[in-house]
């Protein structure tokens, strides 16, 4: 198994899964939400479109949804390629 | 309480369809107000149920979690809990959620049930779920729920059928509350996947349109040529069918205040009507129809889910400014009209990020200063080609929108770099699924904007207007003054009284007698100039030779600058006091406007001094 990369440098189209949300300091309200928002361990993500300038923000698919998020949020979150188990 | 009401609160994730079920259960019966002290809207509605009882249904905004981000999140939160000041405890809480979108939804009606008040889910969009060839095993939902579970189609006439029925009869009981904890938090994921696997069978993750749609729209090229193109068309749109539609109000008014005042005898009384009364109407209705055309694209584009794309298009282009993608549609309506612009910040719910695009809003180039564009380019700039294909005159009027926009991003930068406020806000934006607009849905958005603008703002524009006729009416001509009657007008003093301060910029007292009643709409600064200069009544290219002679090249650059940037007109202040609740803001505002301005004219007065 491959090690965690960010979700901000995962490639377009790559299938990976989440593997958790680190608060980029004490109660990141940001964190918070995205775990709320359904990127907790295990769930499948993709980079479906990135933003026309220097390829923020990007957008996500995750569940049925598609969430933009800028690159420094999706950093806060970091995937593994497997598929889940 | 009377035994016979029932409380609801409706409640759901944002782009749930809430807001559609809410205009399907009370149709036009709706009132819309602010929470008290916040600019959050409060939208309450109520319909007779067939049993006769009837039910009040409080239409709470859209929220991803109880752990709340913003200030509307708060609001639904503390409503629901029970905890808001002033707003009584629902006696039911109607939980809507997309069944195309459980995996996000389900989690939060979750939360919702955990606060042990009696539930019911709304199950909304079955059509489109069955579309799509969803299958949700209902009863099974409703036993690992614990909550009564309704299919609705909020877009489809009578779609709400088995809702009302449900909510109609017994009050359903309440689960126990339950304790909310980081780790029963992140329970709550584990919960809505067992749930999920047990009762949903879902073919696709996504809808094959909105794929289809979203490699065009969001792509690097053809999605910012797309946009170009959209806001193309509402600009086409706002000229073409908004700007004769004011102009024919304003026309109108006038005619009946002519009218009206052959049956009033000259004086005092009669110059009120015409001028104050008529003149103050006129101005006040004439926002309307630009309002209205283009909050029907607005909300068009939003309903459509479009909007949320163009925020992503812009967003990295927007927070180099300190702001967010969503501002651009708001900056953008400012180009037409300030006005519809900061009341169409409320689609920012962030509200720092809100505030920067209320402050900056104004910066862009309106219509209403067209005009004045038009009269001192057209008497100082001469018609001449440069580089063979440009027209001189073009170029300067192209300049001065330009010098809008770059104006705004400077003061984004700097509001950026001195704020105490450097935490990072995010953007965290969903994009919904592609949905055809419903005629309703639009009409009674519309119907509520356009009802904000005349209730809350006609008053303060209109007492405005009156008072800036009263000063340049007032004291009246003396017998056998030779000068025009404004001169000795109230205004006229202070205009003299304002040259002292704006004759470093290059303006005379005439210049700056005309510089008040601009400030109740700036189109109107052309009258006042052609009024001081005697030159009343004539073609507007009669006071442009009257103004050539007059008034030096630098003054005129001078003067074209201070339109760019001078804080107007006060209907704008008036919005900013109302959609912000703050008179703070109003004078941030105001004081920026005219220091900007006031700067750059100074620049351009004395450069243009030295060189001609």
């Amino acid at each position: 198994m491959k090690p965690p990369v960010r979700l901000s440098e995962l490639p377009k189209g790559a299938p990976a899964v989440v593997d958790r949300v680190h608060d980029a300091h004490a109660a990141d309200p940001i964190a918070q939400r995205l775990r709320d928002l359904g990127f907790v361990d295990g769930e499948p993500v993709r980079v479906v479109a990135v933003g026309p300038m220097g390829g923020d923000p990007v957008l996500i698919q995750i569940g049925y949804t598609r969430f933009a998020l800028r690159r420094a949020e999706a950093a806060r979150v970091s995937v593994r390629s497997e598929v889940a188990a | 309480m009377s035994a016979s009401t029932l409380r609801i609160a409706l409640v759901g994730n944002p782009n749930c369809g809430k807001t559609a079920l809410f205009n399907q259960l009370t149709g036009g019966r709706q009132k819309v107000a602010n929470y008290a002290g916040v600019t959050v809207e409060r939208k309450e509605g109520r319909f007779t149920a067939p049993s006769g009882r009837v039910l009040q249904i409080l239409d709470l905004p859209g929220t991803y979690s109880f752990e709340a981000n913003s200030p509307d999140e708060q609001i639904t939160r503390d409503v629901c809990a029970g905890n808001y000041p002033g707003e009584a405890a629902p006696d039911l809480i109607i939980c809507v959620a997309d069944a195309t979108n459980l995996r996000l939804h389900l989690r939060f009606v979750l939360e919702v049930k955990r606060l042990g008040r009696p539930v019911v889910l709304a199950l909304n969009m079955m059509d489109t779920a069955r579309q799509r060839g969803i299958v949700i095993d209902v009863p099974e939902l409703q036993r690992r729920l614990g909550l009564p579970v309704v299919e609705t189609i909020a877009v489809k006439r009578g779609g709400a059928k088995a809702l009302i029925e449900r909510v109609d009869g017994e009050v359903p009981t309440a689960a126990p509350a339950q304790p909310d904890d980081a780790a029963s938090r992140a329970d709550l994921h584990a919960q809505v996947r067992d749930i999920l696997a047990a009762t949903v069978a879902m073919p696709r993750a996504t809808a094959e349109l909105d794929d289809a749609l979203d490699r065009w729209a969001l792509h690097p090229v053809f999605g910012l040529l797309i946009l170009a193109v959209v806001m193309f068309v509402v600009f086409q749109a706002v000229y073409s069918i908004g700007k004769p539609m004011t102009d024919a109000i304003g026309d109108g008014f006038g005619w009946m205040g002519v009218h009206v005042a052959t049956l009033l005898p000259a004086g005092p009384l009669q110059s009120l009507v015409t001028d104050g009364l008529f003149g103050g109407l006129g101005t006040v209705l004439g926002f309307l129809p630009e309002i209205l055309v283009l909050f029907l694209f607005i909300l068009t584009l939003e309903e459509s889910g479009y909007l949320p794309r163009a925020a992503f298009l812009l967003d990295r282009l927007m927070l180099s400014v300190g702001l967010t993608g969503r501002s651009f549609i708001p900056l953008l309506s400012s180009f037409a009209c300030a006005i519809p612009g900061i009341m169409g910040t409320r689609s920012i719910q962030d509200p720092r990020d809100r505030l920067a695009t209320i402050l900056i809003a104004p910066l862009m180039t309106c219509s209403a200063r067209l005009p004045v564009y038009a009269l001192l380019i057209g008497a100082f700039i001469p018609i001449r080609h440069v580089f063979g294909v440009f027209n001189l005159q073009g170029i300067v009027l192209f300049s001065l929108y330009l010098a809008g926009i770059l104006g705004a991003m400077a003061v984004g930068w700097v509001m950026k770099r001195i704020r105490g406020d450097k935490s990072e806000h995010a953007l965290l934006m969903e994009l919904p699924s592609y949905r055809m607009p419903k005629l309703r849905d639009v009409a009674i958005g519309l119907y509520e904007r356009g009802g904000i603008f005349l209730k809350r703002l006609t008053g303060v524009i209109l007492g405005l207007t009156v008072l800036m006729w009263f000063l340049s009416t007032f004291p009246s001509a003396p017998e056998g003054a030779t000068l025009p009657a404004i001169d000795y007008s109230f205004a006229g003093y202070i205009g003299r009284g304002l040259q002292y301060i704006f004759a470093p910029i290059g303006f005379n007292w005439q210049i700056s007698l005309a510089l008040i009643p601009a400030f109740a709409a700036r189109e109107t600064a052309v009258a006042a100039l052609a009024t001081v200069y005697l030159v009343g009544g004539e073609a507007a290219g009669g006071l442009g030779h009257a103004l050539a002679g007059q008034i030096s090249l630098a003054s005129a650059l001078s003067l074209l600058v201070w339109f760019a940037y001078a804080p107007q007109c006060m209907s704008t202040l008036a919005v900013i006091r109302r959609e912000t609740n703050s008179w703070r803001n109003v004078a941030i505002s105001f004081s920026y406007m005219f220091g900007m301005a006031y700067a750059a004219s100074f620049i351009v007065y004395q450069v243009a001094r030295m060189l001609t």
